[in-house]
């Protein structure tokens, strides 16, 4: 068989896996959200400085205060799984969703 | 986990696994939410040495961590139309007598007083920047803002984003001790023995697994209502609880261990909140709580009418905020919940037309359906999508930041609703068995007198745990409350000395899933297992058979299942510790359950072996209580409280006497002098 080294065997990642996504180029590492977490989800990143990494997505409670809290606008949003985003419906026309 | 070079990340965090370390004080508060907050402010302004142990981050912990949009029922605000009593009394009454008189009356009678040194610490309270003058809503006096009921005024919409921040600065500035990633996994007892004074607490470090041991003259339990019990979906965990997931019913557990007696645990109810297939709260279109009194209109723009007690057609927005004829005051309204709380029509407040699916179903109406913030007054629209969605817990960024930054504008959009299709309220129709325990209304909880404290001398309660209370300003009031009483029970006591055996053996039960064989189930599988137990024998059908089969297979599951559940590390250690005592927070609900031989409607609760609803002699509370490895029952009478005014107001004067530390208006001002 022929060597693939960008294949690896992995387990299914648990789903949702991004209830909140980093900007890298934002993010500065402070830590904050890994601060204030209530379901302790995040840890700080090994690399100093690099978005914390999401080590629990699946226990998220989609509260908002690593995002609220950030100091950095942008740097860290709040990402609703996809079979929970509510749709809305445009007055003058047209249908949307989160 | 693996980093991005595809290795394992070593855990974070030092590993403190078996080391212990010891602490003293004279008030010990368990969960730093907003009850415990207050409950350790309460007690600080006393001049007690005060510990807090949180199992989060104080900073933003508890289910109102992050933020709050209402403050329920403070009558004792200067606009309030009703007086405490009357507003304490009809909540009471609105539940068929099954609410905590204690607390509700604590809550009637100081919330506003509360709120006020919640606006001294810096919180926004009141409409500065006069973005609302002139609205109905609006005394122009305080510019206080009111909700539901604009002619009585008792519920104000607050801007509570950053209450919880302030309440930490606050313990912050009375040295109160706050030991954050803390979870508490025991009460200790005098002698080591259930039934006995509460003297102290073990924990765990949840990010280092160190091991705590807290000697305590008072204790003040403060850990909200235990959820996942009936539904737990493994994969969309957070989405399935309206409280913070990790509210996994510990200080229940503990307490229930220790031998406190408990009350109105049979009590559960149909919540779409506990389901994974629900939306965001307040979320989607909707018409009560954060978003009442919002119109609904079908998908051709027809509006759904709203009704008042009477049944008589309402013309406008402005009659929904309004008592209907023959009402003082209404609570509430909306049409709220899946399961509707039977209430009485004298408090009952305007919502759309309960018949809405038989309508739609006969043609009258065309789904689906949408919350029409654009067609609301200006006023209304502002107040929903504003002061509500922007500061009620979960909403605020969930909610109105995510919802904006992908367009939606409340001046043109509107929202769907997915509920409306059954005539309910917000939520969508769920089945018999997705129950919860305590995520609406007044549930179970520890059984208290009017020192806020339980049948064990020296632990007392705050906020959700106590029984038959609800919401952010109840956990503020009866926090605040009960860390005063704690504070004066311990200045009359010495410390007792700890039970060397109660703690080993507490050392040991915390650390034994470290030790598990690898190849049993987690904690997510035993958790959705004691759900399913939940689900089939104590739920919406249940009789004598049933419940034995619950508290066999609960039993089952603790003593088979459980001892092979592995903790890979602290955090992991947590997870499964929670669910030993939703094990035990089952067994309670299963005993109470067991107990109660009648049915009722206003517990939600029925027995297919006593089918009768409400027979005028079980109108009481049921009491359970651990004995060893059985359990007790007993009954109370149904106001077994007395009367509000006297027992409270002896109480409230010893704790305002009690309060000699500087108030937080004096000391911020003295700060900004100096700087």
């Amino acid at each position: 068989m022929q060597d693939n080294p960008r294949v690896y065997a992995t387990p299914n990642r648990p789903t949702p896996g991004n209830p909140v996504r980093f900007d890298p180029a934002r993010c500065d590492g402070c830590n904050r959200c890994v601060t204030v977490c209530l379901e302790d989800i995040l840890i700080p990143n090994p690399e100093k400085g690099r978005p914390p990494l999401v080590l629990h997505p699946e226990e998220c409670w989609y509260c908002g205060p690593c995002v609220d809290d950030c100091p950095i606008p942008g740097a860290i949003r709040l990402n609703h799984p996809l079979q929970q985003r509510v749709r809305w419906k445009r007055k003058d026309g047209g249908h949307f969703r989160v | 986990m693996f980093s991005n070079s595809g290795r394992l990340i070593p855990w974070p965090y030092r590993i403190a696994y078996g080391s212990e370390r010891a602490y003293d004080c004279d008030v010990l508060v368990i969960g730093g939410g907003i009850g415990g907050a207050w409950a350790a402010i309460g007690a600080a302004r006393c001049g007690a040495r005060v510990i807090v142990l949180e199992k989060a981050a104080t900073e933003r912990s508890g289910a109102g961590g992050a933020g709050v949009d209402h403050w329920q029922w403070a009558a004792d605000n200067p606009c309030s139309g009703v007086t405490p009593e009357e507003l304490a009394q009809a909540l009471i009454d609105n539940h068929g007598g099954y609410r905590g008189g204690h607390s509700t009356y604590i809550q009637c009678a100081s919330a506003w007083e509360t709120l006020l040194e919640m606006e001294a610490m810096g919180g926004k309270i009141r409409d500065t920047a006069d973005e609302f003058r002139g609205a109905e809503f609006r005394d122009e006096k305080t510019r206080l803002l009111f909700a539901y009921d604009y002619t009585n005024r008792f519920v104000l919409r607050v801007w509570g984003h950053n209450y919880k921040p302030l309440l930490r600065e606050e313990l912050r500035r009375l040295g109160v001790r706050v030991m954050d990633r803390v979870a508490v996994t025991s009460l200790l007892t005098e002698g080591g023995k259930q039934g006995t004074r509460a003297v102290g607490a073990t924990a765990v470090h949840v990010r280092t697994g160190a091991f705590i041991v807290v000697r305590a003259k008072a204790t003040v339990l403060a850990t909200s209502r235990p959820q996942r019990i009936w539904t737990f979906s493994s994969e969309l965990r957070g989405i399935s609880t309206f409280r913070p997931p990790s509210v996994s019913g510990s200080g229940y557990a503990i307490a229930y261990r220790a031998g406190a007696e408990f009350t109105m645990m049979e009590k559960s109810m149909r919540s779409p909140f506990g389901s994974p297939y629900a939306y965001p709260p307040y979320g989607s279109g909707n018409a009560i709580n954060t978003w009442y009194p919002c119109t609904i209109v079908d998908a051709n723009g027809k509006e759904v009418p709203w009704v008042d007690a009477n049944g008589k057609v309402l013309s406008s927005v402005a009659e929904r905020c309004r008592p209907c004829a023959g009402q003082k005051f209404f609570i509430m309204g909306g049409g709220s919940s899946s399961q509707p709380h039977p209430g009485l029509p004298q408090y009952l407040g305007p919502r759309p037309i309960p018949d809405l699916e038989a309508r739609m179903l006969a043609g009258d109406f065309t789904p689906p359906f949408y919350a029409d913030l654009a067609g609301m007054p200006e006023m209304e629209r502002k107040a929903i999508w504003g002061i509500m969605v922007g500061n009620e817990g979960k909403t605020r960024i969930p909610v109105m930041r995510t919802y904006m930054a992908s367009g939606f504008d409340p001046g043109r959009d509107m929202l769907q609703t997915y509920d409306f299709l059954r005539g309910h309220g917000m939520r969508e129709p769920v089945l018999p068995q997705e129950r919860t325990f305590g995520e609406q209304g007044a549930c179970g909880g520890m059984l208290v007198d009017w020192d806020l404290m339980s049948s064990l001398p020296g632990l007392f309660a705050a906020g959700d745990l106590i029984f038959g209370g609800q919401d952010h300003s109840h956990a503020a009031a009866s926090g605040r409350y009960a860390g005063a009483r704690a504070a004066l029970f311990a200045r009359e006591l010495s410390f007792s000395e700890l039970n060397d055996g109660q703690v080993r053996d507490e050392k040991h039960r915390v650390y034994s899933p470290l030790s598990a064989p690898e190849h049993g189930p987690d904690w997510k599988e035993l958790n959705a297992a004691s759900a399913r137990v939940m689900q089939n024998y104590c739920s919406e059908v249940k009789n004598a058979q049933t419940l034995a089969l619950a508290e066999t297979w609960l039993r089952d599951l603790e003593a088979n299942e459980a001892p092979r559940v592995r903790a890979e590390n602290p955090h992991e250690l947590m997870r499964v510790l929670e669910v030993h005592d939703l094990l035990t927070c089952c067994r309670m609900i299963v005993a109470a359950c067991e107990a109660r031989k009648a049915s009722s409607t206003h517990l939600h609760f029925k027995r297919l072996d006593y089918p009768e609803m409400d027979p005028p002699e079980w109108h009481k509370w049921v009491v359970i209580r651990s004995d060893g490895d059985g359990v007790q029952v007993s009954d109370r009478p149904i106001a077994f409280w007395g009367d509000f005014e006297s027992h409270y107001r002896s109480r409230h004067a010893q704790n305002l006497a009690a309060w000699t530390q500087e108030p937080p208006t004096a000391a911020r001002r003295r700060a900004t002098a100096a700087t």
